[in-house]
């Protein structure tokens, strides 16, 4: 489903920060992409929307992305933003849920249904008409999955989807991401809420791969952790 | 600390009163239901026929503040809301024609033995064509959510760059507004009492302003091309141009030329005045 190919990146000439990098992420799969501050992690997430191009190939569903594929590899994936604030631009969460899917050519009535769908599985009607700049932090938060959910992406990115959410909303978006059938690359700091969402970890470190195994044991190594800026998730400490 | 909490406040509100907008134009009313071309068009034909008087027609322009007036009763928008959130224009406008009565000092009526200049009427003539133009104008944006004023705009064949850059700087002015609200808290935490921002801060504040709007722009603008956004919106769907629709505008425009060319005030006096 998702491939990265020896691949190469530098926003600088001479500072490369992604160093040959290849890893295959099968369909279906939870991933989580784990590494200190700079590693390298954002860079990953951004090439394999087409933000950034490197050397080297990334390829979603066996097509690769470049200038020409955006549109089609775009309609694959969808990105959970860190910041739901960049994310929820349009005035209402409707507005937002539309956006994309309109863009992409689906007539109205396909699109009302599908927003009614998506916000009746995340328990989210409520929300439905709600102004976004009154909603709270956590609702944001849910609104977004929302909105990429409304565009029914094969795979789905999010960069730290539970940062600065107390520990309800945290959760909330925890069992949501778990019921998530899509493939799934979540990178974040949250080594517990990766240990309850990803089956499979990514350790980067120096925009290497530094480990790529099962997440409970590559969570629970405290010297490989240790020796990459990370700790132990709390619940193993 | 008092000030930097007042500062913040104002910062956050002027977020608020941005919102506000959108939540006055999403609300239901006969005025809101119309056609967006109509309101579109009906407020640009307003602006021109207020615009076009005489500067010494004072009789005249004063019964144009009917249409606007009517419009706010019938759309349940309240008109002290027009006029608060027009409180940093409406002052520039009056300012238009402050010096009339300094260059025109003719003596052109005389009420009670005090003679008016002509200086002095077409100050008050020209407020009043811009407080009644800001005021349709506010009507129309009150009325309007901006994705179907932008759908109208498109309808009426206006370019589709020129119609995104005005959804895209409606948005962005949202965002800048809230980096602007960041900075300045963060700013008077560390400069409490002081009035306002340093002049010595001020190159370095707006060279961070410009940077961190930029780029928020920016990763807001990605989240938009993720989702299929490519060079301009997909436009709200507005209903068909109704009969309705077309009445309002006919009548309008009926109203206007009536107004502009019947003398309405000489007619309601001549009612009153045997």
């Amino acid at each position: 489903m998702i491939e990265f190919r020896n691949v190469k990146f530098e926003y600088e000439k001479g500072k490369e920060v992604l160093h040959d990098m290849s890893f295959r992420i099968e369909k279906g799969e939870s991933v989580g992409l784990i590494g200190a501050n700079g590693a390298g992690k954002s860079t990953i997430m951004k090439l394999l929307l087409g933000l950034l191009q490197g050397e080297g190939k990334v390829l979603i569903d066996g097509t690769e992305v470049k200038k020409e594929t955006l549109g089609e590899i775009r309609a694959k994936l969808g990105f959970v933003l860190q910041n739901s604030d960049n994310q929820m631009f349009m005035p209402t969460v409707y507005e937002d849920m539309i956006f994309g899917p309109l863009n992409y050519g689906l007539s109205r009535e396909v699109v009302d249904k599908r927003v009614d769908e998506v916000l009746a599985r995340l328990n989210l009607e409520y929300l439905k008409h709600r102004y976004n700049h009154k909603i709270s932090g956590g609702e944001k938060r849910m609104g977004a999955i929302a909105t990429i959910l409304a565009m029914e992406p094969a795979a789905i990115l999010m960069d730290e989807p539970t940062s600065a959410l107390d520990p309800y909303n945290r959760r909330l978006v925890i069992n949501t991401i778990r019921e998530l059938e899509q493939t799934k690359l979540i990178a974040s700091h949250d080594l517990d809420m990766i240990l309850d969402t990803c089956d499979r970890v990514i350790l980067i470190s120096g925009g290497r791969i530094a480990a790529d195994g099962p997440a409970r044991e590559i969570l629970s190594n405290k010297e490989l952790l240790e020796a990459n800026r990370m700790e132990l998730p709390l619940r193993m400490q | 600390m008092k000030k930097g909490i007042y500062r913040m406040n104002k910062m956050q509100k002027a977020l608020a009163e941005l919102s506000e907008m959108d939540e006055l134009a999403a609300r239901r009313s006969p005025v809101h239901t119309l056609h967006p071309a109509a309101k579109l068009l009906t407020t640009i034909v307003y602006i021109l026929v207020t615009l076009s008087f005489d500067k010494y027609d004072l009789s005249g322009i004063v019964p144009m503040v009917l249409w606007p007036v009517l419009m706010f009763t019938i759309s349940g928008v309240n008109v002290r809301t027009c006029f608060y959130k027009l409180r940093i224009v409406l002052p520039l406008v009056m300012a238009v024609g402050l010096f009339n009565p300094f260059f025109d000092k003719e003596i052109m009526v005389s009420i009670g033995g005090i003679g008016v200049s002509g200086g002095v009427i077409s100050m008050i003539t020209l407020m009043l064509k811009g407080v009644f133009c800001l005021m349709a104008s506010f009507l129309l944006m009150a009325t309007t959510k901006i994705d179907s004023l932008c759908a109208a705009l498109r309808k009426l064949h206006v370019p589709a760059m020129l119609v995104s850059l005005l959804q895209l700087t409606y948005r962005y002015v949202g965002v800048m507004t809230e980096e602007l609200a960041v900075m300045t808290e963060a700013y008077h935490l560390r400069a409490p009492g002081q009035k306002g921002i340093h002049i010595s801060a001020w190159g370095s504040f707006l060279g961070q302003l410009l940077l961190r709007s930029m780029d928020r722009a920016q990763e807001l603008f990605s989240s938009m091309m993720l989702r299929g956004y490519h060079e301009h919106f997909h436009y709200a769907d507005i209903d068909r141009f109704r009969a309705r629709d077309a009445l309002f505008m006919a009548g309008c425009i009926l109203f206007f030329v009536l107004l502009r060319y019947g003398n309405i005030a000489q007619l309601i006096g001549g009612l009153v005045v045997y």
